[in-house]
């Protein structure tokens, strides 16, 4: 097998299962939720209603296309488009698994190696704004508008502390590249124990990257509506709500490799590189991205929603002055 | 690679003329982005892989994304009014005037098929962090005081009439 074919086979497998994990994390969000609430849950479709998702995306598909006359249509179609396709961006740069080897050829487990892989899923993060920023202004509604302005300047926000902590990350591991980072952290090494206030600032700003609850401000019901996808419907918004479950996962999986040892599982180092530490590294990989999907529901649904004044206060007067001290620390760790 | 910068160079000059020629702000600044993006695949080409990110998330992330925002709230949906005064028609000419009068003193000097000497790493994070940090350290941390200076002073300048101190004791 060539190595492009290779990667081809790989690309399209990665972006099947961001699909597929992405679907079961919106059935997972409902079982926990209902759990927590002491409710039971989908139940009806299939054994403990497992196929859920797939009648969801049924309904989705089939339900009525509107766009509003008032809308720039051009824009309004573009807006979910840009969404998912910059959720899906993102898992290029992620190394799933150890690499393969196979009669002396090598199959890395990533879709793409960058030298600077970090700056790219900032870079693509960062322009997931504009997806909800062309959509909610494509709408032509003051609800939308509001939604996109305040998903965008949260972003914007958080951005700078998610930036600034992964300044400090870098120093310590002194690359770019999300494989090095991976390698480094062998056995117990994980990047958690050098940087935990660095990791304490990524999760929270990861929670308001994804415009999720306890930040999911843009898309507050008791005052927007439903935010910057009010006047969207069918799978347009089945597009925006899909997109963020990816999100999730990919945040999962990017917070699993920077500081929890991504597929590195102590021991790791015994092992031959083969089938089966290929396996067995994806497999601790995908156990550590689903513990961090379990938090970000478990947190989902324990917290209540902040004020848009506590939001931004935290953002840039609380986690801002936080995660330039770690830099500061850091360094001076580095120095001495 | 010759013909992938082709097409990347024209793809660049239509979204760039697609900025201008938009009837929409909103559109215009979406174009704008684009050409960012074509420019970073023109740094890719040059093996600048950190150029090029960091074009992206500074430019189509962070400032065109504000951009965006103003523009948004400008509520600039009716129709923009035609100009009516020469001012801006002249102003207009003096500068592509001006433009393009750089461009053909620049034709006229440029050398065509120049062998490229330089380093073709220069673009990745290892040399420009070295030009940056040990060559020209100084100058550099002289740009960032400034950027400082210009925030402080944009903070300052935006701050409502009755929060400065009014009641300085005299004497």
């Amino acid at each position: 097998m060539s190595e492009l074919t290779f990667k081809i086979i790989f690309i399209v497998a990665v972006f099947g299962i961001s699909l597929f994990v992405a679907m079961y994390t919106t059935y997972a969000e409902r079982k926990l939720a209902a759990f927590l609430q002491d409710r039971l849950g989908p139940n009806r479709a299939g054994p403990f209603g497992i196929l859920q998702p797939l009648a969801d995306g049924v309904k989705l598909f089939f339900k009525e296309e509107f766009i509003p006359r008032v809308s720039d249509r051009l824009l309004f179609i573009a807006g979910p488009a840009i969404f998912m396709c910059t959720a899906l961006m993102t898992s290029a740069v992620i190394p799933f698994a150890p690499d393969l080897e196979i009669n002396g050829t090598t199959y890395a487990m990533q879709a793409a190696d960058l030298n600077v892989g970090i700056l790219y899923l900032f870079g693509v993060v960062s322009l997931g704004v504009y997806g909800i920023l062309v959509g909610g202004w494509a709408s032509n509604n003051k609800f939308s508008l509001l939604g996109a302005i305040r998903a965008a300047s949260q972003n914007i926000s958080y951005e700078l502390a998610m930036g600034l902590s992964i300044v400090s990350l870098v120093m310590v591991s002194s690359s770019l590249s999300l494989r090095d980072i991976v390698d480094q952290q062998s056995g117990w090494a994980w990047n958690i124990l050098y940087q935990p206030l660095g990791f304490l600032i990524f999760i929270v700003c990861a929670f308001a990257e994804t415009n999720r609850a306890p930040f999911d401000l843009p898309e507050c019901e008791t005052e927007l509506i439903g935010g910057y996808h009010t006047e969207f419907s069918s799978m347009k918004l089945g597009l925006y709500l899909f997109a963020e479950y990816i999100h999730v996962f990919i945040s999962s999986a990017v917070l699993a490799s920077l500081y929890f040892g991504g597929y590195q599982f102590p021991f790791v180092s015994d092992l031959d590189p083969g089938p089966v530490k290929t396996l067995l590294g994806g497999l601790v990989m995908f156990a550590k991205t689903g513990f961090f999907i379990f938090l970000f529901i478990w947190i989902r649904w324990t917290l209540p929603r902040f004020r848009y004044d506590q939001l931004m206060n935290l953002g840039w007067k609380v986690l801002i002055p936080l995660a330039v001290l770690n830099v500061l620390i850091t360094a001076l760790f580095i120095l001495f | 690679m010759d013909k992938i910068f082709y097409v990347l160079a024209a793809l660049t000059l239509i979204t760039a003329f697609m900025v201008v020629i938009s009837r929409h702000p909103i559109r215009s600044v979406l174009f704008l982005v684009a050409t960012f993006f074509l420019i970073s695949a023109q740094y890719i080409l040059l093996n600048a892989q950190f150029l090029a990110l960091v074009n992206i998330i500074v430019y189509a992330g962070a400032i065109m994304v504000l951009f965006l925002f103003v523009i948004m709230f400008l509520n600039l949906s009716r129709d923009l009014e035609r100009f009516s005064s020469w001012m801006p028609i002249a102003a207009a000419g003096i500068s592509i005037g001006g433009i393009g009068l750089l461009l053909l003193s620049a034709f006229r000097v440029a050398q065509t098929n120049v062998e490229y000497t330089g380093n073709p790493e220069a673009g990745l994070v290892e040399q420009i962090g070295e030009v940056l940090y040990r060559d020209f350290l100084f100058p550099m941390e002289v740009c960032s005081v400034l950027f400082l200076v210009a925030m402080i002073g944009i903070v300052l300048l935006n701050r409502k009439e009755r929060e400065l101190p009014s009641k300085i004791p005299l004497s």
